[in-house]
């Protein structure tokens, strides 16, 4: 009797308990079932990222998107401003970016310049060795014949960069590269007045654009290859971007 | 009878003639200059009228055609492509040599009463005075004072770069026979102050059915089609049926779905993409709260239309879906949810979406290998953002995961063909 009797306040109590994990289970699956999305920056540009990597990495493999991790701040909302200002032309960059404000802008651009992920290789098409010397020439030393500065002399000694506002070249692919000059003389990309880059890319031959690209994407990496600080290069043209207004040299 | 014989080619000549005159005849008048205006220059200064001009002008989303990429507000300078040819906008700044710096009221509100410019010249009709002549008088004054008393800049329009015979100004004759009746917006008495104000400014200034309605080969939209959603020429999106229709329509949408679109660019039932990402974060989003629900009181007595007939099941819809099941759980459920529900306030839902039930499924498509922001507004200042899957998904991808998203759920709509997302494959940058 006793067991009966106990086995009969059991039997509710078992419910109630099943009961329970039955809801609780419920819950638990619902909620699984339910996307949970993270309130941070890095989810909320996912148009940004899956193009150019979650850690502005870019994606070395297609040798077209680039490297946007550890870039300076600055040239990365300058980059934006051009495509939504028209200057700089290419359809879903202007897409993408053609409403984002100057803080939310700011803000993505903190993002990708703090971010400090390896470099890695991008394919690089079979070019001869006198090639990749005349790069090799143009980045340290330039062609003064033809009034070509090295673009070490803007770009810091390693081409990783000089802060605020000038890019690194490293690490960059050979098509994204080439790409980029040949858009300074189709004026497919421009910036503010006096658009320096566009004078240095309309001085260079095509084969100058081949070599340059290639030496660049060939090199090994510096050991450091954060931006040099500001001032520390004395740019040979005179540059909107870097706050010049007079006419270029 | 040999003489009618003679008579009747005659005849038959000069009604021709009579025909062509009034069709392509002159149509010249003289602009009234500002000093001869009836409305005095001192009364356009009142900064309460300038005020409320700026309200309106930016109801009316003036701003979005009248600036050039990059370029000062209001000072035109692009060109807006239409399936004639492309149309130069003009600067509205009241400079003397390029802008509106010589008009009087009087030449304004015969642009946009009567879609004339101040020479009488027939109006190209991108400019949507089909709507605008439907403004009062009163708040076409506002708007002018408004922009008289921007800073003028100069800027010099294009010549419009038409095909024949639409570079002939005065075919827009037969045009506007047929597209074109000129009037100020009749409130109906029968309908509350609400509805009456929200069918005035969905009607007139917010023209919005210059987007919503399907323009027919002349580029015009038939006089009984209202709101019912059609292709926008050149852009290739498809603005949705804004009744309260089913399947494509805003079924199943409250008053406040409707204000939130409009305010903040997302709602339960879906966010604003496209060139409506552009109409919000330029337009609506500035309107007063009373205006916006006097738009959605509108919105929502627009009955639903009778159901276009459902398209077919092809026999290879389900393998597509199949297919498109896949791709969506490996690319898609993450943000919008296994059953398409989406979460509030950041992805929208999928299920019951009229962007994605919409009859020609170019939206869904679009946004797939786009992507993008969802619009800014004071209240979304950092949106969150999808990936464009332009560079990861296949023409068959695209279509599969369109077609399983537009036929899953509660949604009944026509499948997506591979050839189709290769038509759309390309980013549009206006």
């Amino acid at each position: 009797m006793k067991t009966n009797a106990s086995l009969r306040h059991a039997k509710p109590f078992g419910v109630a308990i099943l009961f329970a994990v039955a809801l609780w289970y419920g819950a638990a699956s619902r909620a699984a079932d339910h996307p949970t999305i993270p309130d941070t920056l890095q989810q909320r540009i996912a148009a940004c990222t899956s193009c150019h990597g979650v850690h502005g990495e870019g994606t070395p493999g297609s040798g077209y998107f680039p490297r946007l991790a550890g870039k300076p701040a600055a040239y990365l909302v300058r980059q934006m401003q051009d495509f939504q200002n028209g200057l700089r032309k290419y359809a879903p960059m202007e897409y993408t970016v053609r409403q984002l404000p100057p803080a939310y802008m700011r803000e993505i651009a903190e993002y990708f310049a703090a971010q400090q992920v390896p470099y890695s290789r991008s394919p690089l098409p079979p070019v001869s060795a006198a090639t990749l010397a005349r790069g090799e020439a143009l980045l340290g030393k330039g062609d003064p014949a033809r009034r070509i500065p090295a673009c070490a002399s803007c770009h810091g000694s390693q081409l990783t960069g000089v802060q605020p506002s000038t890019p690194g070249l490293v690490g960059l692919p050979y098509d994204y590269i080439s790409a980029q000059l040949g858009s300074w003389r189709t004026h497919t990309r421009a910036t503010v007045a006096p658009d320096c880059m566009a004078e240095v890319a309309n001085r260079l031959s095509e084969s100058d654009i081949t070599a340059v690209a290639a030496a660049l994407a060939s090199r090994e990496l510096p050991a450091d290859t954060h931006p040099q600080p500001a001032g520390s290069v004395t740019p040979p043209l005179s540059c909107g971007v870097l706050g010049a207004t007079g006419d270029p040299s | 009878m040999k003489r009618l014989r003679w008579l009747l080619p005659s005849v038959a000549l000069l009604i021709v003639l009579a025909l062509g005159w009034g069709l392509f005849g002159g149509s010249g008048s003289r602009p009234t200059p500002p000093a001869a205006s009836k409305v005095a220059a001192a009364s356009l200064r009142d900064p309460a009228l300038i005020a409320k001009g700026e309200y309106l002008a930016t109801v009316g989303d003036c701003a979005g055609c009248h600036t050039a990429q990059g370029g000062a507000r209001y000072a035109g300078g692009r060109a807006l492509a239409t399936p004639f040819g492309d149309i130069p906008v003009p600067n509205i700044t009241p400079d003397r040599a390029t802008g509106l710096g010589d008009w009087s009221f009087e030449d304004f509100w015969q642009a946009l009463h009567s879609g004339k410019g101040r020479h009488g010249e027939l109006l190209y009709p991108a400019f949507s005075y089909t709507s605008y002549t439907k403004v009062s008088r009163d708040d076409a004054l506002a708007i002018f004072a408004y922009l008289q008393s921007l800073p003028p800049v100069h800027q010099p329009a294009a010549a419009p770069a038409l095909a024949f015979p639409y570079s002939v100004r005065n075919s827009l004759k037969a045009w506007r026979a047929l597209y074109f009746r000129e009037g100020e917006f009749k409130p109906d008495p029968a309908q509350s102050a609400e509805w009456n104000r929200g069918a005035y400014l969905v009607q007139g200034l917010g023209h919005c059915n210059e987007c919503h309605a399907a323009r027919d080969t002349l580029g015009g939209t038939p006089q009984d089609v209202h709101l019912s959603g059609g292709q926008i020429p050149m852009q290739n999106w498809y603005a949705p049926d804004l009744s309260t229709g089913r399947n494509g329509g805003l079924e199943g949408w409250s008053a406040q779905d409707i204000v939130d679109l409009l305010k903040t660019g997302q709602s339960a039932k879906g966010s604003a993409f496209g060139p409506m990402a552009a109409v919000v974060s330029g337009s609506t989003q500035h309107m007063s709260d009373a205006d916006l629900h006097a738009v959605a009181t509108y919105l929502q007595s627009l009955p639903p239309r009778a159901p276009a007939a459902q398209p077919g099941t092809p026999f290879d819809a389900r393998t597509l879906a199949e297919q498109g099941e896949k791709v969506y759980a490996k690319h898609c459920a993450e943000c919008h949810g296994k059953r398409g529900e989406g979460v509030a306030g950041v992805y929208p839902p999928l299920d019951g979406n009229s962007s994605v039930t919409e009859p020609t499924g170019i939206n869904a498509t679009r946004m797939v290998l786009l992507g993008g922001f969802t619009p800014v507004t004071a209240a979304n200042q950092r949106p969150y953002s999808m990936p464009p899957f332009a560079q990861q998904l296949s023409d068959a991808e695209v279509a599969a995961v369109v077609t399983y998203i537009r036929r899953g759920w509660t949604n009944r709509a026509s499948i997506v063909r591979a050839e189709a997302v290769s038509t759309y494959r390309h980013t549009p940058i206006d």
